[in-house]
């Protein structure tokens, strides 16, 4: 029966399956939600979400997918509460308007025009889908009663709620500006690497096991250490060229640090966005370009993925075929960007641009969404939360 | 149905109790994650205490292994008992030490399980569990015996999002986010948490409280906890509402902020705003 909205959920790019349906559909029958809209949404946001990286992506699905539903039924104005209206009233009353008020007739006469303005827009907005317009006029000011209006009834209706919490869309941003120097960055990287030892206790320190067994006066203490393992294989791609010259020296010291830090890394060049080819040689990028496909094929998805650019670019280069400023692209960028980050498990997009600025280009934005928000700023603290994201 | 709701000294949001309520019925896993702070672990006791079942706490540290939550093979003093000619020595199942699940499996009435902070253990950690929570049972290898839950637990996982869990095992469980709450539920919280406070220290309390929270480029939010211990402190003290007041919009260090605060450099960062906003009015 929600065959679709699953469906639509998994076309979002979030991980959904048949088990996941089916336990909804078991939760449903088991009678946990209430029949309203509010409960449901919850229910399938705790069945179906697992990940608080997928919410806003279900929100915007679920809003889609059930959009007929938003304002259920809606009450008759008649029987609006008239605490309701109170608070709807004194919300967006000026003081000017109060004195008006006065003049009307006071606060119950006040109401009674208000009850009416919503029942005159009612009638006019009859087809609609939501029953408040947007057009309010005099006593009521400039702002008039608009949607958002409705949000302040949500302490006595709780109808239009889940609405206002599927529209809600949070992102938390930090800033930290902290310049970037060799020795910082190395200081970040190094978080990457899993040659600490970590994980469990498996192998048999001898030397210890020894030592604390004599101390014991001669009954066995076994001592283990953890198993030392490499884990960490990275795979850079560089912008080169164009607007990220200015950038280039920033770049040099990153890559110059994640050389040395890294046994298994690989890296290549691109231009302003990935296509179909990489280089391995900036100068000689004709003869030692390489196709992306073989890039996939030869790398598994165990690497772990680090763009470096500035994704400054103009919007086209990225989202349309033959948008490239260089050759002429068959697919366009967003795919190519697509495949990458299918392919590999932990991917993110280090930007040298002051993180202020991001908002100022379009493609910055086309980018984040592309690489599911990982992108960070090239600074201590962003390189910091790189690491981080990887090493999950 | 009676199932899990806000109580007067938990305040739980109408999404938590859906989440609870479903992972009850459905006898799945929950796993809760949020910012630390937010009561997850709380969550725990307060569905222990509302569904009248006693809680198994198990909390998980960067050594814990998944096997030490069935049971443990106590190798060493087999060993040492050995040596001394002990008759124990010949019976094995002597030296299996039950962990958690296996006491919560045989538990004769229904418990809840809490598995606190299972992103502090290793990568392999939840996926070694995937079986015993589905199925809760696993099979005892030196004793050659299947232990099979009696009563199904509910179990509750927390997370604090420092590693990634792997797909299978999120599969499994139900998933809530707790949001940090927005003003409205902290007031409803501190009526819960403190309800002879006087409604004014606690209103400027929260003033000061939520603009802290929004502070840029802090490094640790204060959370829920914090804001609680602070009042708690605030109280004690018995101060005067007026001293929270910001004069003309100005930010000042709140009293006692070492509540609050919880990191030097936030500290400085806060006086240095402090400063700055002295100088500029």
């Amino acid at each position: 029966m929600f065959a679709p909205f699953i469906l639509a959920l998994r076309t979002a790019g979030l991980p959904a399956s048949v088990t996941e349906y089916l336990t909804l559909m078991g939760a449903m029958q088991a009678g946990v939600a209430n029949y309203n809209i509010d409960d449901f949404y919850y229910l399938a946001r705790t069945t179906l979400v697992k990940d608080e990286r997928f919410l806003d992506r279900f929100d915007r699905v679920f809003g889609t997918v059930f959009k007929g539903l938003e304002p259920p039924d809606g009450i008759a104005v008649e029987n609006l509460p008239e605490e309701w209206l109170k608070s709807l009233g004194e919300k967006f009353l000026t003081p000017e308007e109060l004195a008006q008020v006065q003049a009307a007739g006071g606060f119950d006469k006040l109401m009674e025009l208000l009850k009416q303005r919503l029942a005159e827009q009612k009638e006019r907005h009859q087809g609609g889908s939501k029953w408040i317009g947007t057009g309010g006029t005099s006593p009521f000011g400039a702002n008039g009663y608009n949607p958002e209006g409705v949000r302040i009834g949500q302490n006595e209706s709780r109808h239009r709620r889940a609405v206002k919490v599927w529209d809600k869309r949070e992102y938390k941003d930090l800033d930290d500006n902290i310049e970037l120097g060799t020795r910082n960055i190395k200081l970040a990287l190094r978080k990457l690497r899993r040659f600490a030892r970590q994980g469990q206790a498996t192998e048999l320190d001898i030397a210890d096991t020894i030592r604390s067994t004599a101390k014991n006066a001669g009954s066995l203490d076994l001592k283990l250490v953890p198993e030392r393992h490499n884990a960490v294989k990275v795979l850079l791609f560089f912008d080169i060229g164009g607007s990220m010259d200015e950038h280039v020296r920033i770049c040099e010291e990153l890559f110059s640090a994640a050389r040395t830090e890294f046994k298994h890394m690989e890296y290549f060049y691109f231009h302003n966005c990935i296509y179909e080819r990489v280089w391995k040689t900036n100068k000689r990028r004709m003869e030692s370009s390489l196709s992306t496909f073989d890039v996939l094929r030869k790398f598994g998805p165990d690497y772990k993925v680090v763009f470096v650019g500035d994704a400054s670019m103009s919007p086209y280069e990225i989202s349309h075929a033959g948008g490239s400023v260089e050759h002429w692209n068959d697919e366009a960028g967003a795919v190519w960007v697509d495949r990458v980050t299918h392919h590999f498990r932990r991917f993110a997009w280090l930007n040298p641009r002051p993180q202020k600025s991001w908002d100022h280009a379009a493609s910055i934005g086309l980018v984040r969404q592309l690489v599911e928000d990982r992108m960070f700023p090239m600074t201590l603290s962003g390189i910091e939360q790189m690491t981080r994201e990887l090493s999950k | 149905m009676s199932g899990f709701k806000s109580t007067d000294k938990y305040i739980a949001s109408r999404d938590l109790e859906v989440a609870v309520n479903a992972a009850v019925s459905l006898q799945r896993p929950l796993l809760v994650k949020g910012e630390p702070g937010t009561g997850k672990t709380v969550l725990a006791h307060e569905v222990a205490a509302a569904l009248g079942m006693p809680l198994i706490e198990w909390h998980v540290k960067s050594t814990t292994k998944a096997q030490q939550g069935l049971y443990e093979y106590d190798a060493v003093s087999r060993l040492r008992d050995g040596q001394l000619g002990d008759e124990r020595v010949k019976d094995i199942s002597n030296y299996i030490v039950r962990g958690k699940l296996w006491e919560a499996f045989e538990s004769d009435t229904p418990v809840v399980v809490l598995i606190d902070e299972i992103d502090k253990a290793d990568i392999e950690f939840p996926n070694d569990l995937l079986l015993e929570l589905d199925k809760m049972e696993f099979f005892v290898y030196e004793t050659r015996k299947t232990v099979r839950a009696k009563h199904r637990p509910v179990v509750i996982i927390t997370s604090n999002n420092e590693k990634e869990l792997p797909d299978a095992f999120l599969r499994r469980c139900f998933f809530h986010y707790i949001r940090f709450p927005d003003r409205e539920t902290m007031e409803l919280i501190l009526q819960a948490h403190f309800p002879d406070v006087k409604q004014e220290l606690a209103r400027e309390a929260l003033n000061v409280f939520f603009k802290l929270r929004d502070v840029p480029g802090l490094k640790k939010k204060p959370a829920t906890s914090e804001l609680l211990d602070w009042l708690k402190l605030l109280m004690i003290d018995d101060l005067d509402p007026e001293v929270l007041r910001s004069k003309d919009g100005a930010a000042v260090i709140p009293p006692l902020h070492g509540a609050l605060l919880k990191n030097e450099q936030d500290v400085h960062l806060f006086e240095r705003l402090a400063f700055l906003s002295r100088r500029g009015g």
